[in-house]
């Protein structure tokens, strides 16, 4: 299985602004009630974004200017929760390709990763100096190189980490691990003789 | 040289290192539920692939099933989509399936230790974070994505980096009334809620020792809330005691041989560990959440935080929770008037749950306006909560006794709070919206603080309301 490998991403960035923002509000429980992860982009922060009738609350995602930005910027603790993998699908398949925040809750980085969407970790006022950079011209171009760990908008860098398991698979195309996984086999076969519970 | 249970059945799981650095490691238990597993069978399909061990994978349905109808077809048609797709895919791919109609259906974190398959020294994966739940035995557990739940079906193993041990012990006595839902409701207070990204939490001290397994899942079952992946309980008599006789716990000699490598996973004394916190058992007091994330959290007698005290990032934190939560600076916690009492989850839905409550709750009436249900974590729960009274008393008491499932806890099934509803929930998320409506509001805390709020309307002191005292 041959992976893109993902080194770089250009676009334009969406700050959503908070920490410690969950799962959950990325994608409420109820929009899970599916066996495919089609159409889950449309939910994405639904009941931040929307009133009960449908209609829009005040939100960054809802404003015009942001629409087609392919980066999103966040704060401390982004994704933490539910282990739902309609997080990320659900980021991914409304147009993200990458996430830059402040730190990042484990199970989602992974998700994330898994996707092949780079979950870059900024300092705080890196992420400030970006977000009010966005804000001032929306049609900014941000450049994330994962080879150089950092960032570069309007002239300025700002510099940024990633786990290096995670970002080794990124820039070699290694993201989805089930061809690796497949491959260890006989290993794992061997591994599973020393264990007496897994006896079938 | 000494090694934490950790390293120890890291390394016996151990397959190989994948060329990013990861670890291939081998899942000796795989849980799947109706909500996360449907894709990844659909992405095993997609691959022409196989079910690598279909003997260790294990089915229940609890997310989305109705806690007031038994009947099939559900009312909600994309329920009844999604348990007729998982009884599909466990046909096809050979899994046992904890169907409702087998009576051992209930949430996966229930079923997986009452049937005796969540056992000491092995490794565990399910796609739903509270699986660090299983910890309680000394298994290492994941909780992980749907692309994971794939990887795990089709090779029984996945890519995992090691992670750190920090060992928290908690030492003394626990003061009456105080349970091990404030334990871990106190550690993530401490703590933070990412506090333990990067670690696994090894849980110990004289507390721990005390605990009877269900204590010890309560506490293993929200380390995620804390940020860290997964919690264990090192082995002991409490555990090997709790699995005799389960369906599939060993039988005989092979018991005896499982025991004597089940003590061999214990943290050595004196291994090293990454991180140590030591807390005082006296210390902690029932404790009840007053914002949006489990970390915050406070006893049952402070005041709501005042972001005039606070500053920066702290103070605008405050702020959106009190907005959210309504809930008056400074203004005491005690006494806030609550709409919904929920008494259940995979946090506090085991028998001695209800049977503390129960304890307490004889004789007395929920009060007039408030709704309050009991859901038992599986149906074996619900069973012998029927065997032994305890429904009755619930049910005298004004609850609504339901069917097992994890309900309103995450609200995918009818069970959901209604506009700004005040839940005080025995379970293990306060996010906004988290119960069922968009702007529902929970308080997390203790089932005897669930009853006394159910039976006072307010959130109260359990220790006043049901004269508690040491036993």
């Amino acid at each position: 299985m041959s992976l893109a490998k993902i080194t770089s991403v250009k676009g334009r960035g969406v700050y959503v602004a908070g920490n410690d923002i969950d799962t959950d509000r990325i994608i409420p429980a109820r929009f899970m009630k599916c066996v495919t992860f089609d159409g889950l982009g449309e939910f994405l922060f639904y009941d931040v974004r929307k009133h009960s009738d449908g209609s829009d609350k005040p939100h960054p995602l809802n404003e015009a200017r942001f629409k087609g930005a392919s980066i999103l910027l966040s704060g401390a603790n982004f994704g933490c929760g539910s282990s739902r993998e309609h997080a990320p699908q659900a980021i991914q398949k409304y147009g993200f390709r990458a996430v830059i925040a402040e730190g990042f809750a484990e199970i989602f980085f992974g998700n994330c990763t898994t996707l092949g969407i780079p979950c870059l970790v900024a300092r705080r006022e890196d992420i400030a100096r970006i977000a009010e950079a966005v804000d001032a011209r929306p049609d900014l171009e941000l450049e994330l190189d994962l080879l150089a760990r950092e960032i570069r908008f309007g002239g300025q860098r700002v510099n940024v980490t990633i786990r290096e398991t995670d970002r080794d698979a990124l820039i070699n195309g290694r993201w989805d691990a089930i061809g690796e996984l497949l491959d260890g086999r006989g290993a794992v076969a061997e591994t599973a003789k020393k264990l007496p519970y897994l006896a079938a | 040289m000494a090694k934490s249970l950790f390293q120890k059945v890291w390394d016996a799981h151990n397959v190989r290192t994948l060329a990013n650095g990861q670890t291939q490691l081998l899942i000796g238990t795989h849980l799947i539920h109706e909500v996360t597993s449907p894709q990844a069978f659909g992405m095993v399909r997609d691959l022409g692939l196989k079910v690598a061990m279909p003997h260790r994978t294990f089915a229940t349905v609890d997310h989305i099933v109705p806690t007031d109808q038994f009947a099939e077809p559900f009312a909600d048609p994309l329920a009844d989509a999604m348990i007729k797709e998982l009884r599909r895919n466990c046909a096809e791919f050979g899994i046992t399936f904890f169907d409702r109609a087998t009576g051992k259906q209930g949430i996966v974190h229930i079923v997986g230790p009452e049937q005796g398959i969540t056992q000491p020294g092995t490794t565990i994966a399910c796609g739903d974070s509270h699986t660090s739940t299983h910890g309680a035995f000394g298994a290492i557990a994941f909780g992980i994505g749907t692309t994971q739940i794939r990887d795990v079906l089709a090779t029984q193993t996945m890519a995992l980096g090691k992670l750190k041990v920090r060992r928290i012990n908690v030492n003394g006595r626990l003061r009456p009334g105080v349970y091990a839902k404030d334990v871990i409701l106190h550690i993530i207070r401490v703590l933070g809620v990412n506090g333990g990204t990067g670690y696994a939490y090894e849980y110990g001290g004289e507390v721990f020792d005390r605990f009877t397994m269900e204590e010890r899942m309560t506490v293993c079952n929200m380390s995620i809330e804390g940020g860290a992946r997964a919690g264990y309980v090192n082995p002991d008599e409490t555990t090997y005691a709790y699995l005799k006789g389960r369906p599939y716990s060993p039988k005989g000699a092979a018991w005896d041989e499982a025991v004597a490598r089940w003590r061999g996973f214990a943290s050595d004394a004196g291994c090293t560990y990454d991180d140590v916190v030591t807390m005082d058992a006296a210390a902690i007091a029932p404790t009840v959440t007053w914002g949006i994330n489990p970390g915050q959290g406070i006893s049952i007698n402070e005041k709501v935080p005042d972001p005039s005290k606070a500053s920066g990032d702290e103070k605008s934190s405050i702020e959106e929770a009190l907005a959210y939560m309504k809930l008056t600076p400074g203004a005491a916690i005690k006494g806030t008037k609550i709409d919904v009492a929920f008494m259940g989850s995979c946090t506090n839905g085991r028998l001695s749950d209800f049977q503390e409550v129960a304890r307490y709750l004889k004789g007395r009436r929920v009060a007039p306006g408030v709704k309050a249900i009991a859901v038992p974590g599986s149906q074996g729960v619900g069973i012998l909560c029927a065997e032994l009274g305890i429904d009755r008393v619930f049910r005298d008491a004004g609850f609504e006794w339901r069917e097992a499932g994890c309900s309103m806890c995450l609200a995918m099934n009818p069970d959901k709070l209604v506009g700004d509803q005040l839940c005080a929930s025995s379970s293990n998320r306060n996010f906004k919206g988290r119960q069922g409506s968009p702007t529902g509001r929970t308080i997390l805390m203790s089932p005897l603080m669930v009853a006394a709020a159910a039976v006072t309307g307010s959130v109260a002191d359990a220790r006043e309301v049901f004269s508690v005292s040491a036993t």
